[in-house]
């Protein structure tokens, strides 16, 4: 146990140091595109966006939800990146040969992408909070915004590390990358509810694990606890299934990589 | 356990094979023996199977064939202990760029569970050892090939192995730098590692190595020290060189060659003769003597004690490619 602690913790502080040294990609990292959508995307729509159908004060309210779960997606999604650029340069293989738990490096990079994906999400609602949308259920709403976060992440970061280990060249990473991400996000109630989609994105977008964690943090955020809890409910149950799915499919790809 | 693990061998290999995705099969029935001190190396061109041979006994690898023992220790079987006693030296520059040297070794002294008041005095022997603490604390982006290649072997340092693998150890790089990592693998033999390295170097194999195993599209072609390789080969090499236009006497010559004193072997390729000679001062004279009776044109003349690469020619059918 005491061993394992050791390895854990070395190796997430290596996560640690590697984005402290790369400066700019961690202004990029932590202040993420993520926050120019919500300045952008929320003030260009300002107007034509109907407060009737979003059920918002204003677009840039309604989109925070949509927000924070994108940056939850994005860095879950390219939560792999680093484990890939290790396989690639053989310093994943020199890991491996240490006597360290299999495991471990898994965890550590969990560890790691869960910890700057908790910074963001408040990142994004600290802006939010500069443009008037101040989330009504607090600092106890905030922290179930970031345990679903946590939750939505476990699994998305699991098929990020298992891509890297599998593809077989980083430019298919990449495509993949964006081939998932960019549906993902439409295809969900990030950009406007369900209620105003088209009939076939709506019945897509209500499969997507994506807008049921929106619409827990969105009520959170705008209407209260009361329509707040059973969204909750319904998506950590959502959420335990999907982070079973893809832990179950991703072991597949460690335990061919990591042995 | 105590002093019978591993016996004389640090690392036995029984016919070990892998096939890749059940398709490539990059080493077939591979079997060598190295015993405890040597500095074993596996010689071999780009492709050979050299590294997946290593990847097997590192424990990153599961073979699909055969078997492969590190101090006695089953590689699949008991790969926890065997990555306890070994180190590594990948055949990439396996190096973080935005860490310093020192942090890399702190890593790995993590990774190896070296308690944390014993890791910095351990660090401060590695990197002494192999000349780097003028530069253990700028970030590796910095640091040259030569530089890249030290730290990578301090990395595989740091378990204070008994066995240490090292993968090309100096490709790529200069020729000041290979001397220097040179004198530290045989700094390392001094204090009684055993290290098993691969290469595709001649002269490396020849003047580092104990004993070579050369191996060819994954498959052992020979064993033995570089000199009984040599001897092997049974006697020193004359090549001749026809000009083209006397194509037609090449075997005639051949024939007149062969029964001269000293002439063990004679074997032809298109103009050129190779001939196999136990006393070259009986022979040379002898060899000279035929081709002008018969009037053969000479292009080009050569004689040496046989190198390595005769050796490979020999066992392989080809020379090896050097990078
Ligand atoms: N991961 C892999 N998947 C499929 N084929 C591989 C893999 N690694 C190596 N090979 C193939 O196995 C053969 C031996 O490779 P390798 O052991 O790297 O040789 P060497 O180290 O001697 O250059 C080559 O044909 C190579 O293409
Ligand atoms: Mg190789």
């Amino acid at each position: 146990m005491e061993q394992y602690l050791q390895e854990v913790g070395a190796l997430t502080m290596r996560w640690v140091k590697r984005l402290s040294r790369e400066r700019f990609s961690m202004l990029f990292t932590l202040a993420q595109p993520m926050v120019f959508w919500l300045i952008f995307f929320g003030n260009l729509f300002q107007k034509t966006a109907n407060t009737e159908v979003t059920q918002a004060p204003s677009y840039i309210a309604f989109l925070a939800a949509g927000v924070v779960v994108m940056t939850i997606l994005n860095n879950g999604l390219a939560g792999g990146t680093d484990l890939l650029f290790d396989k690639e340069n053989g310093f994943l293989e020199r890991m491996m040969s240490t006597p360290i738990s299999r495991t471990s490096v898994i965890i550590s990079r969990f560890l790691f992408v869960m910890t700057i994906t908790s910074g963001q999400v408040l990142v994004i609602l600290g802006v939010a909070y500069l443009y008037g949308v101040h989330p009504v259920t607090g600092f106890g709403g905030v922290a179930v915004i970031i345990l679903i976060g946590l939750m939505f992440g476990v699994g998305l970061t699991a098929i990020s590390m298992a891509l890297a280990f599998s593809v077989k060249s980083h430019g298919d990473f990449f495509s993949m990358l964006s081939f998932l991400s960019l549906p993902m996000i439409f295809l969900s109630s990030a950009l406007v509810p369900l209620s105003a989609m088209p009939g076939w994105m709506a019945v897509l977008a209500q499969l997507n694990p994506m807008t049921w964690a929106i619409d827990a943090v969105r009520p959170l955020i705008l209407t209260g606890w009361g329509a707040a809890l059973p969204k909750i409910g319904i998506v950590i149950i959502i959420m335990a299934v999907f982070d079973s799915i893809c832990l179950y499919g991703a072991a597949k790809a460690f335990r061919k990589t990591l042995g | 356990m105590g002093l019978t693990v591993g016996g004389p061998f640090a690392i036995e290999v029984e016919h070990l094979s892998k096939t890749y995705e059940g398709k490539v099969t990059a080493v077939e029935d591979v079997s060598f023996q190295v015993p405890t001190g040597e500095v074993f190396g596996l010689l071999g061109p780009n492709g050979a199977g050299k590294t997946t041979t290593l990847r097997v006994l590192i424990t990153v690898l599961r073979p699909t064939g055969g078997s492969a023992r590190v101090l006695g220790m089953d590689v699949v079987e008991q790969a926890n202990e065997v990555r306890q006693a070994i180190g590594y030296v990948p055949q990439e520059r396996a190096i973080d760029r935005f860490l310093t040297g020192r942090e890399h070794l702190q890593l790995l002294a993590s990774l190896y569970h070296i308690p944390k008041d014993k890791a910095p005095a351990r660090i401060e022997a590695v990197l002494k050892l192999v000349n780097l603490e003028h530069k253990a604390d700028e970030v590796a982006r910095n640091y040259s090939g030569g530089m890249k290649r030290k730290l990578d072997i301090a990395c595989g340092l740091i378990p204070d192995p008994r066995v240490l693998f090292m993968d090309e150890p100096t490709l790529g790089l200069d020729v000041e730098s290979r001397l220097k990592i040179w004198e530290h693998i045989r700094q390392l033999k001094a204090r009684g590692i055993t290290v098993l390295l691969t290469t595709n170097y001649l002269d490396e194999a020849d003047q580092l190595c104990d004993r070579i195993t050369i191996i060819d599209g994954g498959r052992v072609k020979a064993i033995g020290s570089p000199n009984e390789l040599k001897s092997g080969l049974g006697g020193d090499i004359v090549t001749l060189t026809l000009a083209a236009g006397d194509l037609d006497k090449v075997e005639a010559l051949a024939q007149a060659v062969k029964g001269q004193a000293g002439v063990k072997a004679v074997s032809t390729k298109q103009n050129v003769l190779d001939i196999r000679v136990a006393s070259p001062e009986a022979a040379l004279p002898a060899i000279l003597g035929a081709v002008t009776a018969r009037g053969c044109r000479l292009e080009f003349v050569d004689y040496h004690r046989p190198r390595l690469d005769d050796v490979f020619l020999a066992h392989t059918g080809r020379r090896i490619k050097e990078e």
